[in-house]
């Protein structure tokens, strides 16, 4: 058996009518598909990965590209991709590794749920012109109130607020280190968030010199490997966020391979050039719920008491109660990452087979945080595979705080999501140390590409809101009354406990 | 739509349910003919000690016996007996509309410093829960709702309301819009101490349930303004907050109006918002909360619905028309609208 | 007095109030004085003709609305929407008014004495020589002229107290002016709105409401004359258009 005998999973083709030699399609792939040959442009369509570069580039439109040209005899069993995950570990005997999220062709719940809207009853409002409120803020709250009557009648305050995070949007961008990408794609995020008063995670790389001028809108993050972790960096975040797990590898940890360890990520991870950077599935400080408790609280101490800490878990089974497990300690927000959520590299088998969906997660963790008492003494944050305004609207009403996207801002950065991150190739510049390939982001013009997918969405969740009749975006979250179960059977109805539609 | 009234007499002179039923009927426009009430305070002089327990039974078996037991069980049953009525040609029974005078044991309940009330409260949302074919609708002190699904006149003319007097009125015309007009639909809500009339619709309902019941509250009768008084009781009772802040958690002023405020105001308003974010009331309502201290109205923050208020003598009057208030007292000495959010507050005199 | 009909309102139902209205206009009746008005609603809905109307009382919601012509003087407080999609012909607040005065008016003039609820002159709009008026003697709650699309909204303040609308005058006005005694700060203003002192131009369009109101009143005009003006007009007839793209 040799690699030519599986079919190649794309047909690449250029219309010789059309094309005009320019030879961009040439310079613009990095993985060698095409090769000026006398007068016409010689395609290699087996290197292809269906990354649009050379579509978006050609100034002819002369490219197409064929998925799955020649597919095997269609069989409901055995899947093309089961038949080359058995083909590849007969050759290898390795573990299979797959970027970007869960490709199972398994329900989407935000499919299934669907939004209100006044009639009659009450009056939508009109966003355009009411006011409409989305300022949120991420951090505890206080359970109540202490207050003293002053001998004049006036009131004093005694309860001492916790430092929150202000959002002007309940969308933030999740953590994506330097080293899974690139600096100019963190540059570009992290103006946007800045200019549309968000935040942005650092992940698990350190904070490069060139963001500290956005360290305000930064949650540094603190993973099993601490990279880039000293007290300069933790004073730096505007939070700081420990990552136990994420949802398209929960349970495993993390590797970036020594070719990517340039001399600029070697210095902001603090680690030697060219040796991999391995982060370990276990924080090995913490083997169990009260070792959490301790690095909060030494995170906290280091910096004062003055930063919210978050804590980062993949939506796995028990979800809720590990979430209220961290409730208690002392953590300030809960992230959970569902199981759609992306990676440049995880193991097949663990990112379409391991954690459970966002939604079902946020109501998990909301409702047993509530049977508990302090859903106030800790934000929700949810974040895994969150495409548009209306699931953001959704994550929130079934009880979340704020939402991190990962994917869909690389997206507005040009990624067209074809799952090659781990080459270290990406032609859009973004999952990529390669200097000739980063140069094609330009941060001067991406990180209004990712402000405006921000604003845009907040505009959207502002009209579904004035549709509902709510002009707060506290009144919005956890009201499931707001949505309807389409097709939901009855025990995921229960759990995200909404109605089905018509009741 | 619906029609709210409420007076409070501030030097607690008893006024008889008479007046304040033809103003409700001046606004049978807001109605539909499905639920009406009214709720007066200072209404059992002889059993001002107990808590008047107000049920519907569907019947007198099994409820009326589960009932018994669990009163029993916690407390001394005082008195008892079925509230008095007068059949109505357009008002169709389906409920016994029961009393109980009730006094529950402190004992029962260590650990708790408002031990009587915490039965109360604990008794209400257990019966209503679990027991089928009874439900409480009121259990303060010295006070008593009287409500049923039918206009106005005929709710008053059943429960004989003229033949009562109190020093705090309120009164509620229904046009039900989300859950069936049903006898536990109807307005007032009541809650120990609390009661509640409500125009409009609470949009964020969903977003204060979850959050009431999360402190052990539960929601049963199918709309929007039982919460209320659950948050009442909660901020108020169990928190602490003035009758002001306890508004202002409600309906508070936008972020832009609270960044721009001075200091220690700026705090205590962010506070408010902050903490009690899911208490916060959305989408279009007028409300009149009373306590056997007074009464407080207001409107949601961009003042969707009508509210007015007035002034004659000790009285204060709380309405969602000028008519139906001078239908009461046609000599008013001052009437206001009062601000978005703002809350109109009358006190007895103590 | 000749050709005058008296009608007493007390627990009167409106559609019998208003068919003898009706009836008293299509026979020629020039004046009409209802007495003892508590709460009916839509008094002289959707009346034409050129008939002059006192009400003494409290009247209802929706006063005139779809009124075409009439005039009518009320001698006391109005409720909800007075001057509610009217056409034409004028009505006279002794008193004041609540939420929605005058929305959606399409002419004629609204004149309050004293003050407004919320959203007074939402979506007032203008067409041909249909040009509605709206004059608040006293003070407007927020959302003053709120989408308004054309006519003229004039707030003299003049009461006790001057108490501005706290926030979104003029939000999404895209036609039309409100003119406002005195300066208003520019947090009040709603999004598409923009403000400025007015003109001495300007000012002498109001001249002729400012002489009406202090006639009908009794009051001095000379002080509201003298004083300045601040003009709220839209910043742009689109002041949405960047909002959207195509799919």
């Amino acid at each position: 058996m040799n690699p030519g005998s599986v079919p190649a999973k794309f047909k690449v083709r250029i219309d010789a009518d059309q094309c005009m030699l320019c030879e961009r399609c040439v310079e613009n792939c990095p993985y060698g598909t095409y090769r000026r040959e006398g007068e016409h442009i010689s395609v290699d369509s087996r290197r292809c990965v269906a990354c649009h570069r050379c579509v978006a580039m050609c100034p002819r439109d002369s490219i197409t590209i064929e998925e799955k040209p020649v597919d095997y005899r269609s069989h409901p069993l055995w899947t093309r991709e089961s038949r080359e995950a058995i083909y590849n570990q007969a050759r290898t005997g390795r573990i299979v590794l797959a970027g970007m999220g869960n490709a199972s062709d398994l329900p989407i719940i935000f499919d299934r749920l669907l939004l209100d809207a006044c009639q009659v009853t009450n009056p939508s409002i009109d966003p355009l012109r009411e006011p409409m409120e989305l300022r949120t803020y991420i951090g505890k709250k206080p359970r109540k109130l202490d207050l003293r009557k002053k001998r004049n009648g006036d009131i004093e305050l005694k309860t001492r607020l916790h430092p929150n995070l202000r959002l002007n949007t309940p969308i933030m961008i999740g953590h994506m280190s330097y080293g899974a990408i690139s600096l100019n794609a963190q540059l570009s995020m992290a103006r946007a968030v800045a200019s549309e008063g968000t935040f942005m995670g650092t992940g698990e790389g350190g904070l490069h010199p060139a963001l500290r001028e956005f360290q305000d809108n930064m949650i540094v993050q603190v993973a099993s490997g601490r990279f880039g972790v000293d007290i300069d960096y933790l004073e730096r975040g505007a939070a700081i966020e420990i990552k136990i797990g994420q949802g398209a590898k929960p349970g495993i940890g993390g590797h970036l391979p020594g070719e990517k360890i340039d001399p600029d990520i070697s210095q902001t991870r603090m680690i030697p050039e060219r040796s991999d950077a391995i982060s370990p599935a276990p924080h090995h400080d913490i083997y169990s719920i009260e070792d959490l408790k301790q690095l909060v609280h030494s995170l906290k101490e280091a910096t004062e008491w003055k930063k919210p800490v978050f804590v980062k878990i993949a939506a796995v089974h028990n979800v809720a109660a590990i979430a209220s497990g961290i409730a208690r300690s002392s953590a300030d927000a809960v992230v959970i990452d569902g199981f759609r959520g992306g990676t440049g590299a995880a193991p097949r088998v663990f990112r379409d087979h391991v954690g459970i969906p966002i939604e079902a997660a946020i109501a998990a963790v909301d409702q047993k945080l509530r049977s508990q008492g302090i859903r106030n003494e800790v934000s929700i944050i949810a974040s895994g595979g969150i495409r548009d305004a209306a699931e953001v609207t959704k994550a929130i009403a079934l009880g979340a705080d704020a939402i991190y996207i990962g994917t869909a801002a690389l997206i507005a950065m040009g990624c067209r999501v074809c799952g090659t991150c781990y080459r270290g190739l990406c032609p859009w510049g973004i999952a990529t140390q390669n200097s000739s390939l980063t140069r094609r982001l330009n941060p001067d013009v991406e990180w209004q590409h990712v402000a405006n997918l921000i604003r845009g969405w907040t505009l959207e969740i502002s009209e579904l809101m004035g549709a509902a009749g709510i002009n707060s975006i506290e009144s919005l979250r956890g009201n499931r009354d707001r949505l309807r179960g389409y097709l939901l059977d009855e025990a995921m109805m229960n759990i995200l406990d909404v109605q089905p539609v018509g009741a | 739509m619906c029609g709210i009234i409420s007076v409070v007499d501030r030097s607690r002179s008893g006024m008889d349910g008479s007046s304040i039923k033809n103003a409700l009927s001046l606004m049978d426009e807001r109605g539909s003919g499905e639920g009406a009430g009214y709720a007066a305070y200072g209404v059992y002089p002889d059993f001002a000690d107990y808590y008047a327990i107000h049920l519907f039974f569907n019947n007198l078996v099994e409820p009326k016996g589960a009932v018994d037991e669990i009163l029993r069980a916690w407390g001394k049953i005082e008195h008892e007996e079925e509230i008095p009525t007068v059949e109505q040609p357009d008002l169709r029974r389906t409920r016994i509309p029961w009393r109980y005078f009730f006094k529950p044991d402190p004992t029962l309940m260590p650990g708790s410093d408002t031990p009587e009330e915490d039965i109360i409260m604990m008794l209400v949302m257990k019966i209503n829960t679990s027991i089928q074919g009874a439900l409480v609708f009121s259990s303060g002190k010295n006070i008593g709702v009287f409500k049923a699904s039918g206009w106005p006149e005929a709710v008053a003319d059943f429960y004989q309301i003229d033949q009562y007097e109190g020093y705090i009125w309120l009164a509620h015309n229904r046009y039900p819009t989300n859950t069936p007009g049903w006898w536990g639909g109807a307005h007032p809500f009541n809650l120990l101490d609390w009661s509640v009339i409500h125009n409009g619709e609470i949009t964020s309902y969903g977003t204060n349930r979850r959050y009431i019941e999360s402190f052990g509250y539960r929601c049963t009768m199918f709309t929007d303004t039982e919460v209320v008084a659950y948050l009442c009781d909660l901020l108020s009772r169990r928190h602490g907050l003035p009758r002001e802040l306890m508004v202002r958690a409600f309906a508070p002023p936008f972020w832009d109006e609270i960044d721009r405020m001075k200091k220690p105001e700026m705090e205590l308003n962010h506070a408010i918002r902050q903490t009690y974010g899911s208490a916060l009331m959305n989408g279009p309502f007028a409300i009149v909360v009373a306590t056997a201290d007074g009464i407080v109205g207001f409107t949601d923050r961009i003042k969707l619905r009508p509210l007015i208020a007035a002034e004659a003598g000790d009285r204060l009057y709380i309405a969602s028309e000028e008519a139906a208030i001078r239908r009461m007292e046609s000599s008013l000495d001052h009437v206001w609208m009062p601000q978005a959010g703002e809350p109109v507050i009358g006190r007895v005199q103590s | 007095m000749e050709n005058e009909l008296v009608i007493n309102a007390e627990g009167m139902h409106y559609t019998p109030l208003n068919k003898a209205i009706r009836s008293a206009v299509a026979k020629g009746t020039e004046k009409i004085r209802i007495e003892h008005v508590l709460g009916q609603r839509f008094i002289a809905d959707g009346l034409k003709g050129r008939v002059k109307i006192t009400v003494h009382g409290t009247p209802g919601g929706d006063l005139g609305m779809f009124m075409s012509g009439p005039s009518i003087e009320v001698f006391g407080n109005c409720d909800h929407a007075p001057g509610n999609t009217m056409d034409g012909g004028e009505i006279i607040i002794h008193g004041s008014a609540g939420d929605a005065t005058a929305h959606s008016m399409r002419g004629g003039l609204v004149m309050v004495r004293d003050d407004i609820g919320y959203r007074g002159g939402i979506h007032m709009k203008e067409y041909g020589d249909h040009r509605p008026v709206l004059i608040i003697g006293g003070n407007a709650c927020a959302f003053l002229g709120e989408y308004m699309a054309g006519g003229l909204v004039l707030v003299l303040g003049s009461g006790e107290k001057r108490v501005l609308p706290n926030r979104g005058i003029g939000s999404g006005i895209h036609g039309g002016l409100i003119i406002i005694r005195g300066d208003v700060p520019d947090q009040t203003l709603g999004v598409g709105a923009k403000k400025s002192r007015a003109t001495e131009e300007e000012k002498r369009l109001i001249d002729p409401y400012i002489r009406r109101y202090a006639a009908v009143y009794g009051r001095d005009p000379k002080p509201l004359l003298d004083d300045e003006y601040t003009i709220i007009t839209p910043s742009s007839g689109r002041p949405f258009a960047n909002k959207y793209t195509w799919e």
